[in-house]
């Protein structure tokens, strides 16, 4: 039996460009599936075609056990969308757009109007319910956003990016609210650009490149098909690397992978906490001086770039750090963030 | 997440026209609210018409010939017709901006993926504008009383063609809306369709009787004017008004004035209707 969103084999073209290039997905009932992707790679696309508001060339989706090209008003009755921009209306206030919403859900208004509360309410909304909602932050117009798609409890839900351009606070917050509203039943297919994101939120991650998806399986699957754990160390004086990729090349178990410009070294190494002391040491005893070292399990960044062989991309460029990115920034030493990106490419293998 | 609430979807009454009335009017109601809170829309929207009748009635009034008289008050009641008409027209170009504001925004696609009428997101929009037009043509007629249009000028009228007169005015005014709404899906930024909006209207609302005698054209522009459908509005207007210059060539829409402006009107919602909901269906922000 398919899942709750089911999709073979969707393409869809814009003149030249392959948008989708045969997307195959399958969400169980009540999980939530993560499409992660850089921009362009196809995945607000792939959730246009599955919420009808794009008819892709060919290929077959069903939602929420209705096939989405014979029936689409049948599944629009069934989904909630909740879009990349916070699509709501910026004049009327919370209440108005929620109200209105119900309504075209063709809820009776005495109903709506109810529901609007009861979201309200639940969205910590309830304060702001009677003001514009230009008047509301980006984190609350998000929450409104989000309500609004929740308005009838739809069994389907789908959220495209719902946190690009929130600040890290906003970000888990809604995270909450998303946890919530997946462990009453809900089945959620949601994109992000943000690794960590799916990485939190998502049973399955379904990465997408170039119009396919690339890979799939939860997020420890693809973590295991990178490898294991990695020592990187970012050394005091540029003169030091070469001492030390050879001390990291006695307890290393592959390449070590050099950025001269930032100092860090990076080897794939087996062995744990124990391994890294034992590292700290020799490299002390060489009288290297170590500005940062830690022991890094692969993240979904990581996955991201042996998959595709480009990182993943972030919204907010700040966040770039070279090859070795990760969402996460408390991972991220400073020492990883020059202003100049380009100068971040120049990376070289040293054996 | 709580699902608290046992009022699932409930089939609207009345069946597919029922619905679609009801989400018009939905869509209807949450565009006069946006107009009602954005009142500096409403009032640059009269500012524009209310200049031209105090422009045209005081700048070109002394040296406009209408008929065999060259007296102000008649230029005052020749132009009114024609600055009602091109006040209605003219309120398009709002409304395809904010189609297009509404697509740009991501709106559209929260409609698009609603179980709603379909077409009830264009309908709901044009009848709000059609709200907003009437109270500007209301305001007009005030100012335009104050300069000293008079209605029975030239002849005799009464309350009904009055009546009848702003009727064709407003079902002219709502079939432009809908080449505005098509202008608005058809643009990708609400300034383009601001601009797209209007720059087709200039010909149209000047290529006419609405301004100047069309017997002072050259023979082919004023074969234009005389079967513009905007001339038949204005010409039947004045009819109903009983206002002076009437067009008196032989042209068709000049002779049966009403009948042309209300299937011109009709005509012009049927195609541009059907092709803006075809438009709004496939949409893509």
């Amino acid at each position: 039996m398919p899942g709750a969103i089911h999709a073979e084999g969707l393409v869809k073209t814009f003149g030249d460009v392959r948008a989708l290039d045969g997307v195959d997905l399958d969400v169980p009932e009540g999980t939530v599936l993560g499409l992660l992707g850089p921009n362009g790679a196809g995945k607000t696309t792939t959730v246009r075609c599955l919420t009808t508001l794009l008819r892709p060339d060919s290929g077959r989706a069903v939602v929420a056990g209705v096939d989405v090209l014979r029936h689409p008003d049948a599944v629009r009755r069934s989904i909630g969308l909740s879009g990349q921009f916070a699509a709501v209306d910026e004049y009327l206030t919370g209440r108005e757009n929620l109200q209105m919403v119900g309504q075209l859900y063709q809820m009776r208004a005495k109903a709506a109007k109810a529901r609007a509360a009861e979201l309200l309410e639940q969205f910590h909304l309830a304060d702001a319910a009677d003001r514009p909602a230009k008047t509301y932050s980006g984190g609350m117009r998000r929450r409104l956003d989000l309500a609004a798609a929740l308005v009838v409890s739809p069994p389907v839900m789908f959220m495209d990016e719902p946190t690009t351009g929130l600040d890290p606070r906003n970000r888990q917050q809604l995270w909450e609210v998303i946890r919530q509203l997946v462990s009453g039943g809900t089945t959620l297919l949601l994109t992000t650009q943000y690794l960590e994101e799916a990485d939190h939120l998502a049973h399955d991650i379904a990465v997408v490149d170039h119009g396919r998806v690339i890979a799939q399986g939860t997020s420890d699957q693809l973590k295991a098909r990178t490898g294991g754990e990695r020592v990187e160390v970012v050394v005091h004086e540029r003169d030091h690397i070469a001492t030390a990729v050879r001390v990291l090349r006695g307890f290393g178990k592959g390449e070590t992978a050099v950025e001269e410009h930032t100092r860090r070294l990076t080897v794939p190494v087996t062995g744990g906490a124990k391994l890294l002391a034992e590292v700290i040491r020799e490299l002390d005893a060489r009288g290297i001086g170590i500005d940062d070292i830690a022991l890094r399990r692969p993240t979904l960044d990581d996955v991201f770039l042996s998959l595709t062989g480009h990182a993943a991309q972030t919204a907010d460029q700040d966040e770039q750090s070279g090859a070795a990115q990760t969402a996460d920034q408390d991972e991220q030493s400073g020492a990883a963030q020059t202003a100049d990106q380009d100068e971040q490419s120049g990376k070289e293998t040293v054996k | 997440m709580s699902t608290a609430t046992e009022a699932g979807p409930v089939a609207a009454p009345g069946g597919p026209f029922g619905r679609s009335v009801r989400d018009s009017l939905i869509v209807a109601r949450r565009n006069l609210i946006r107009m009602s809170r954005i009142p500096e829309m409403m009032i640059f929207g009269l500012i524009q018409p209310i200049m031209f009748v105090v422009l045209f009635t005081y700048v070109f009034g002394g040296s406009m010939k209408i008929g065999a008289s060259t007296s102000a008050p008649d230029y005052t009641n020749f132009l009114m017709a024609g600055i009602f008409a091109q006040t209605v027209t003219f309120a398009t170009a709002a409304s395809g901006a904010g189609i297009a504001d509404d697509m740009h925004k991501g709106l559209v696609d929260r409609f698009r993926s609603l179980p709603m009428a379909r077409g009830a997101v264009l309908t709901g929009r044009t009848l709000a504008d059609l709200v907003q037009t009437a109270l500007t043509v209301l305001v007009l007629a005030l100012v335009a009383l104050l300069v000293g249009w008079r209605v029975g000028s030239d002849g005799g009228t009464n309350a009904g063609r009055v009546l009848a007169a702003f009727g064709l005015l407003l079902l002219l005014g709502y079939a432009f809306t809908w080449i505005g709404a098509l202008i608005g899906l058809s643009v990708r930024t609400p300034e383009a369709a601001t601009s797209g909006g209007l720059v087709w209207l200039f010909p149209v609302t000047f290529i006419s009787n609405a301004f100047v005698d069309t017997g002072n054209m050259t023979p082919w522009l004023r074969h234009i004017a005389e079967w513009n459908p905007f001339s038949a509005t204005v010409q039947a207007t004045r009819v109903l008004f009983a206002n002076p210059g009437r067009s008196g060539s032989g042209a068709w829409p000049m002779e049966h004035p009403v009948w042309a402006s209300l299937i011109y009107s009709v005509l012009i919602i049927a195609v541009f209707r059907t092709l803006a909901v075809r438009k709004y269906r496939s949409a893509t922000a």
